[in-house]
């Protein structure tokens, strides 16, 4: 009898327990499939009513003809220009800089941690204010170079302080050993740690991308015809018909939404690590 | 390995010095000077504009409320969703990727997908008539119904910004030694007890960074709010956007910039305070 109510009990708490777990999981789909029903629905889906939550009368037609839109493919080509610039140089100056702290004592190792912590205390994007007119200055304005650099200024503090995590995940011992048998630095980096640390980096690329095709405020500011992806939306927003908005909603998810997934594996142990 | 040759570290951190002097220190105290000069020349006439401005007081309340709505439930939600998570055995590695999916949409996007759902023929309206309870179209996002769009607005930040949270806090929780609550539990602690005094204490690095980082991007807050209520519902970085590109006033733009960070940089200092960590126990 008490063994009967008991396991009553159980089931309950585990229904329950499940119960969140789907409706957690809900809160987060739900939205998304309902703005992809409103990318593929065209202009008569958005006036529709009252909706229906199943998917009639969608079709790739609606999003294909947002693309040709003029504007979106440039500025989808310049997301993707800045994201690139963004992920190269965020490794090539944070991968060095990873390294040194996770390889050596030095004197300053402290002051540049604090340098790099700083950097997340601010509202970074807002420095893309003043630095309109230096950019003016030297031709860096509207273009998606200008962009990228100050994208990386976002990306970089945390492409040092991942990349140290990793860089402290390759033992020691065998760089040294490889030194032992004759490699010089240089070459015991590249044949040994760098093979090891590379799926950490490919993770630590992904995000670089991530933070620079999100970004908004930035390359709003600071592109005028050479728009992002995400400045484009913007500044178009008021006069964008509702379906188009649902549309570049949608383009704007997609490809971070892959990328994420690509990298799933290494969310944890990532910022794990830079949020220490 | 020091010994021999110890300007190699400093060669590795030289780039990125010199990268975040130009683009992050400069702007930084260039942001400063334009806010507190006019033509060169010292003066709070930018910060007195700022202040003097029509959408200033409101801007500034509506991102402290903002903030204060959103950051508490997005931190109780990655907390839920944690524990939920460490009770788990199969398929948590999907459950955890499908929560995680926000952390890869930008405000933007979030504010257009929720404008899909609270637009006038949007999905929240359509089952609002379904179950009776309007009866035609109603309008959320005006200047209106500033309550119903607040809501909106804070609704669509916790969807987008909640993943985050979680991310640092379950990898917070992954390093909380499975020992502590074994110990406790034999001991008799009931869950709740188990997770105010061996959980919560033990994740305090966790949460400290959490709370940081949302709490700076929650005084960021644009282009949700911009995507949903357009200028119905100032905040601060939408007012510096204004005055930059639409009144061409850097002056007063920079002024909100460093109102901005003064915010952020008190709020993490408060977060550094408050909750106390031990130094002993960081890497």
């Amino acid at each position: 009898m008490s063994t009967v109510s008991k396991t009553g009990f159980i089931s309950a708490r585990r229904f329950l327990f499940w119960s969140g777990i789907v409706a957690l999981c809900a809160w987060v789909l739900v939205p998304i499939y309902l703005v992809t029903l409103g990318a593929l629905g065209g202009r008569t889906g958005a006036y529709q009513w009252p909706k229906t939550f199943l998917p009639t009368n969608v079709s790739l037609q609606p999003f294909i003809l947002f693309l040709k839109t003029e504007g979106v493919l440039q500025s989808f080509l310049n997301s993707l220009g800045a994201a690139g610039i963004t992920v190269a140089l965020s490794l090539a100056l944070g991968a060095p800089a990873g390294y040194a702290l996770a390889r050596y004592n030095f004197r300053g190792k402290d002051s540049y941690r604090l340098l790099v912590l700083l950097t997340r205390a601010f509202p970074l994007a807002i420095l893309a204010l003043p630095l309109t007119i230096s950019y003016i200055r030297f031709g860096l304005y509207d273009t998606v170079l200008g962009v990228g650099l100050i994208h990386t200024v976002l990306a970089l503090p945390f492409a040092a302080l991942v990349t140290q995590g990793i860089f402290l995940g390759v033992p020691r011992e065998l760089e040294e050993a490889a030194w032992v048998f004759g490699c010089t630095r240089i070459q015991a980096f590249f044949k040994i740690v760098a093979p090891l640390a590379l799926p950490g980096l490919v993770a630590t690329a992904v995000f670089a991308f991530v933070i620079s095709w999100n970004e908004v405020f930035a390359a709003s500011v600071l592109t005028v015809r050479e728009r992002t992806l995400t400045a484009y939306l913007l500044t178009v927003l008021s006069e964008s018909p509702m379906h188009y908005r649902f549309a570049g909603g949608l383009l704007l998810i997609l490809p971070s939404v892959v990328f994420i997934f690509a990298v799933r594996r290494y969310l944890f142990a990532i910022w794990g690590v830079s949020s220490k | 390995m020091t010994q021999n040759r110890p300007w190699i570290p400093y060669a590795l951190i030289l780039p990125s010095v010199v990268f975040l002097c130009l683009l992050f220190v400069v702007p930084l105290v260039q942001t400063i000077w334009l806010a507190i000069s006019e033509n060169g020349v010292p003066s709070l006439a930018n910060m007195r504009t700022m202040a003097g401005d029509l959408n200033f007081g409101r801007s500034l309340i509506n991102t402290f409320l903002l903030t204060l709505a959103v950051v508490p439930i997005q931190i109780i939600m990655a907390l839920t969703m944690g524990s939920m998570v460490s009770k788990m055995g199969g398929g948590r590695e999907t459950i955890l990727w499908i929560w995680t999916i926000p952390l890869g949409i930008s405000d933007l996007a979030a504010g257009m997908v929720w404008l899909s759902i609270l637009q006038n023929t949007g999905y929240l309206n359509s089952i609002l008539f379904g179950m009776g309870i309007i009866e035609r179209q109603t309008a959320w996002l005006t200047y209106q119904t500033p309550v119903a769009l607040f809501i909106g607005i804070a609704i669509a930040e916790i969807w987008r910004g909640t993943a985050i949270v979680m991310i640092i806090i379950v990898a917070g929780l992954n390093q909380v030694p499975k020992e502590f609550k074994e110990a406790a539990e034999i001991f008799g602690a009931s869950q709740w007890t188990r997770f105010t005094r061996i959980t919560l204490p033990l994740i305090r690095p966790a949460l400290q960074s959490a709370l940081i980082l949302r709490t700076v991007l929650a005084f960021e807050v644009f282009a949700v709010v911009y995507t949903l209520g357009g200028r119905n519902f100032p905040v601060l970085v939408g007012e510096a956007y204004n005055w930059q590109n639409q009144n061409q006033n850097y002056g007063v733009a920079a002024a909100y910039a460093v109102l901005i960070m003064v915010i952020s940089l008190a709020a993490t200092l408060v977060y550094l305070k408050a909750i106390k960590v031990d130094p002993e126990r960081l890497p």
